[in-house]
């Protein structure tokens, strides 16, 4: 064993960058350890014990913005800290925690293991927090792994529940597919970027830079060219867009509702951070990149709409619509390649999603039953009268995924709509003007179904327990936050905006 | 009257936002009401003070009460920029007046869950008093658009007709005007990306006209952003054929709802395209004007007008009589001439307040005879002749007898049309004989004649009574405002001439 080399590594202070996520695993094995010396009736308090660690990490984290490491390397070019970068961190920090608060409403109520689920967790948060930073092939499989593996035991988490393992089995079936073709398109690269007869050709393609530096040399490689469209494809399987979004139903359906926000809200956004990194790494092949991503988008926008419009079930419903989103925040991506501002819709997108999102699936966490797979439309007749603050959240969530002003969701999609305009795309955004007006018949069905007198008796939904004060304060927040963030966009809006 | 020591206009949006947020916050019942009237009253006073102080007020860049708050947008060009200019000023009153009938008459209606509605109707108003006090033309679409989900609800929860009809209603509605929505907000984002070209992106209607005046778009450019913004804001105004969420939407919403909307909400496309459309894109009106002409004449006047005396229903009347006098509004705005724009905007006002008085005693008639059908009515003039007076007298404006605001719209409309089609003219001439028509005998049915056999057994059980002063107020406020502006139009011309002058000037040399 090379000691220097270890003693280098231990001088230099290249851990302090990854400070974050090496506190998030220390929690998570804290956990553990506390389950085995705890006595049993202070069980209830671990859910607790994760949330305060995210919540005592986020702080830390925000100030990392302003030290030293920003728009530099480490660890040998594996990460590369990036302003964007450290604002993705905050956004996978503030994802944990409302997947833990949602976890202590849903996991809470069925007899499964409960210290492990949040365990998981954080250890899968942590894996999202260095893919948003990686510029190494291997890390950035290495995090992507750790992510899907992480959800493959989330997904069946609940093993009572027939559903649940048919959803985590489909996962694991398409996630291996898709890690394969990801893993089959990083090796073409590496090889044929290891190629000696071509120019500027590289032992160290793993490397983003060192491979954008290689692509942009040979421009119209046709082995390279399979290995971007492979490595394109892998992402698509991760943020479900079509036409790897097969699996999405099915899993959202059979997952725990707090595991369905975490897929739809951490792991598309994972996925995106990962798209963005990589269009501009393959920024040579851009004439390969731009048409697959633009079908993509326009195809992903359709298909995500037109599905949602006959579905009952309600997570059935929000996957697909999911899918949509996906296909709004492709417009982005494809429109960065020529308009910064794409960049910033893309993040704005993203943190009015993770608002309005975690608004509604707070509220389907209280609807659902005990069997929350199964949660229809009619479930929530009445929900208006019943539970008038429940029914507020789920009304401004509903209307900030669709889009309506005055809410976040409508200023991420006037951004993606502006840099596609400026992008030149029209044919885009007559798609999505399309996408939009078909998303405004089940989203407001759906505020329908909770707000407005139901004329067809309904069965007999699941009884809806009082909501706590915690989360009425967090769901208050979130509702709240959607609705500042419409208003008034402060320093976020001014940092994407000036791009 | 001296300075106010804050900005009436941003106060005019926020008062009745945080009346309706504190009510959300758990307000008890009788107090929420009491500060709902506050909430309604303040911008209605606001306005009327803008109305009284616009001469005097100075003016920059064309725009009284001018101010500019930044929301962190500012590189992208968006500010929330307030003022208000001869256009803006007459429309801006028009919400302040009708949202406090309207508001009124909620509030004594005594709907279910009379908490949520007050706050579902504050939030409307704010956005109504947004659209027109905005400067910047991202947030004229945003205030817009933020009446929309209250409307929704309001038809869906408190509509006026079955549960199933009112849920197809309010979804029919929300669709159609998210379609004309989304069209025109491409329109709004092609003006600022193109006009932007340079690089000065700017929503800011000031600075886009400088930047067009310096720079005009090129020809088929401005056709196809004029077509996006005509269609558009056309279904938002519910142009012919575009128009069947309107009756239906009207004819299911309860009446502080269709007030709002019928009467203010429903000019936000014609405000777009006399604001911003027709001086900026002079070549795109005078490539869409002729379409625009025909289906405004044939279509909203003729056809519409047609379809509305077949009506059985008030509330269908009222709701297709406001669908067709929208054509003559088009008309205006195809001539695209300085008299028939001013002619428009005078129509919207008038029509905005006759509008909401027709609907408003429209559910006043409910009240007294539980039914909306025509045929069921009549001889309701001897038990109710206060009401009985509002009625014709509203059904008068609508028609738009002189003496009435109505009438000098309409009257500007036809001699503008004169000089841009005599064949339209003549036809929308017609329509008036139409309008005619189906009003006065409307109100004949419900209030003269003999008493129906169907009415004398609800009017036997609940007997009725004379509109008390609960729903006098909200009428008179109106009315009141039809007569001023009826007698007195030069409150709104003048302003408004100053203004059409100066923007459409550079624009459209030709225009007089």
């Amino acid at each position: 064993m090379d000691v220097t080399a270890l003693q280098a590594i231990a001088a230099n202070n290249d851990w302090m960058t990854i400070f974050p996520e090496l506190l998030l695993g220390c929690v998570a094995l804290a956990l553990l350890v506390l389950e085995i010396v705890l006595p049993k009736r202070l069980h209830a308090s671990l859910p607790g014990v994760a949330l305060f660690g995210v919540l005592a990490i986020l702080p830390s984290q925000v100030m990392s913005f302003w030290v030293g490491y920003i728009d530099g390397d480490s660890f040998n070019g594996l990460l590369h800290h990036s302003y964007e970068g450290q604002v993705m961190r905050v956004f996978f920090l503030l994802t944990a925690a409302l997947v833990c608060l949602l976890g202590t409403i849903t996991v809470a109520r069925r007899k499964v293991a409960q210290t492990e689920f949040y365990h998981t967790v954080l250890i899968v948060t942590a894996a999202m927090m260095l893919l948003a930073q990686s510029n190494h092939f291997v890390m950035l499989f290495v995090a992507l792994e750790t992510v899907t593996v992480g959800f493959y035991i989330l997904v069946s988490y609940f093993r009572g529940s027939a559903r649940s393992l048919e959803a985590g089995l489909k996962y694991v079936i398409m996630g291996a597919l898709s890690s394969a073709i990801l893993l089959f398109g990083i090796v073409l690269l590496y090889g044929v970027a290891g190629n000696p007869s071509l120019p500027a050709h590289t032992t160290a393609a793993m490397n983003f830079d060192e491979l954008a530096a290689f692509l942009s040399a040979n421009p119209h490689h046709f082995l390279a060219s399979v290995g971007i469209v492979l490595v394109l494809a892998g992402v698509a399987f991760k943020i479900g867009a079509f036409p790897f979004q097969i699996w999405v139903p099915d899993v959202y359906q059979g997952a725990p509702t707090p595991v369905t926000a975490f897929l739809a809200v951490g792991s598309k956004a994972a996925g995106f951070v990962v798209l963005l990194t990589l269009a501009r790494t393959f920024a040579a092949y851009v004439w390969l990149t731009l048409p697959v991503l633009t079908v993509m988008a326009a195809a992903t926008l359709l298909f995500g709409n037109l599905a949602a419009l006959t579905q009952h079930n309600v997570k059935r419903l929000i996957g697909l619509s999911g899918v949509s989103h996906a296909g709004f925040l492709l417009l982005g991506v494809v429109s960065a390649a020529t308009v910064p501002l794409g960049y910033g819709a893309v993040y704005f997108y993203l943190f009015a999603y993770l608002l309005a999102s975690f608004a509604v699936f707070g509220v389907m966490a209280h609807v659902g039953g005990p069997d929350d797979a199964d949660q229809e439309l009619t479930h929530y007749a009445g929900l208006a009268k019943e539970r008038p603050f429940l029914a507020l959240v789920l009304a401004v969530g509903l209307g900030s995924l669709a889009g309506i002003p005055p809410l976040a969701g409508f200023m991420g999609k006037l951004f993606i709509f502006i840099a596609t305009f400026r992008a030149g795309h029209y044919g885009l955004l007559a798609v999505a003007v399309i996408g939009v007006v078909i998303s405004i018949y089940y989203y407001f069905g759906w505020i329908r179904a909770a707000f407005f007198a139901d004329w067809n008796p309904a069965p007999a939904a699941p009884a809806r327990p009082p909501v706590d004060l915690a989360t009425r304060v967090v769901l208050g927040l979130l509702a709240a936050g959607t609705v500042a963030l419409g208003f008034y966009q402060g320093p976020l809006g001014g940092w994407l905006s000036g791009r | 009257m001296s300075n106010l020591p804050f900005d009436p206009l941003l106060f005019s949006i926020a008062t009745p936002l945080a009346v309706a947020f504190v009510i959300a916050l758990g307000l008890p019942k009788r107090w929420s009401v009491r500060l709902a009237y506050v909430g309604f009253t303040a911008p209605a006073l606001l306005a009327l003070w803008t109305w009284c102080n616009y001469g005097a007020a100075p003016q920059q860049q064309g725009y009284a009460f001018l101010r500019t708050y930044s929301t962190g947008l500012d590189q992208l060009g968006i500010r929330l920029t307030l003022g208000l200019n001869g256009i803006s000023l007459p429309l801006f009153v028009l919400a302040g007046l009708v949202g406090l009938a309207a508001g009124l008459y909620a509030i004594q209606s005594g709907a279910e869950r009379l908490k949520i509605y007050l706050m579902l109707l504050l939030v409307m108003l704010a956005g109504l008093m947004g659209v027109f006090a905005s400067v910047d033309i991202f947030y004229f679409y945003f205030f817009h658009e933020l009446a929309l989900i209250p409307s929704f609800i309001m038809v869906g929860v408190w509509g006026t007709r079955g549960p199933s009809e009112n849920s197809y209603a309010a979804m029919k509605m929300t669709i159609y005007l998210t379609l004309g929505a989304m069209l025109s907000l491409l329109g709004l984002i092609a003006l600022y990306v193109k006009s932007g070209a340079s690089g000065a992106h700017s929503f800011n209607l000031i600075t886009l006209r400088e930047i067009i005046a310096a720079q005009p778009l090129e020809v088929t450019l401005q056709q196809n952003i004029f077509a996006l913004l005509l269609f558009g804001f056309g279904i938002l105004v519910s142009l012919w054929p575009l128009h069947t969420w309107a009756p239906l939407g009207y004819g299911a919403a309860p009446s502080s709802a269709a007030m709002l909307h019928a009467g203010v909400l429903k000019k936000f496309g014609l405000y777009g395209l006399v604001q911003i459309a027709l001086p900026l894109l002079p070549a795109g009106i005078a490539h869409w004007g002729w379409l625009l002409g025909l289906l405004a004449v044939v279509g909203n006047v003729l056809v519409v007008g047609l379809i509305t005396m077949a009506q059985r229903d008030l509330k269908q009347v009222v709701g297709y009589s406001s669908v067709m006098h929208m054509g003559y509004a088009f008309l205006g705005v195809a001539t695209c001439s300085t008299l028939g724009v001013g002619g428009v905007v005078l129509l919207m006002v008038a029509h905005g307040l006759s509008v909401a008085l027709l609907f408003l005693l429209a559910t006043s008639i409910h009240q007294r005879t539980h039914t909306f059908d025509l045929q069921e009515m009549g001889g309701l003039a001897q038990k109710t002749p206060v009401l009985a007076g509002f009625f014709v007298a509203g059904t008068f404006a609508s028609v738009g007898l002189p003496g009435f605001a109505n009438f000098w719209g309409e009257l500007a409309i036809f001699v503008a049309a004169w000089r841009f089609s005599p064949l339209f003219t003549v036809l929308a001439v017609a329509g008036v004989v139409i309008s005619a028509i189906y009003g006065l005998r409307a109100a004949a049915r419900v209030f003269f004649g003999p008493s129906t056999d169907a009415l004398a057994k609800v009017t036997a059980v609940h007997p009725p009574t004379d509109l008390g002063w609960s729903e006098r107020l909200p009428a008179l406020i109106l009315l009141g405002a039809l007569f001023f502006v009826g007698f007195w139009p030069q409150s709104i011309s003048r302003p408004l001439n100053a203004t059409l002058a100066a923007v459409y000037a550079p624009a459209n040399p030709a225009a007089k």
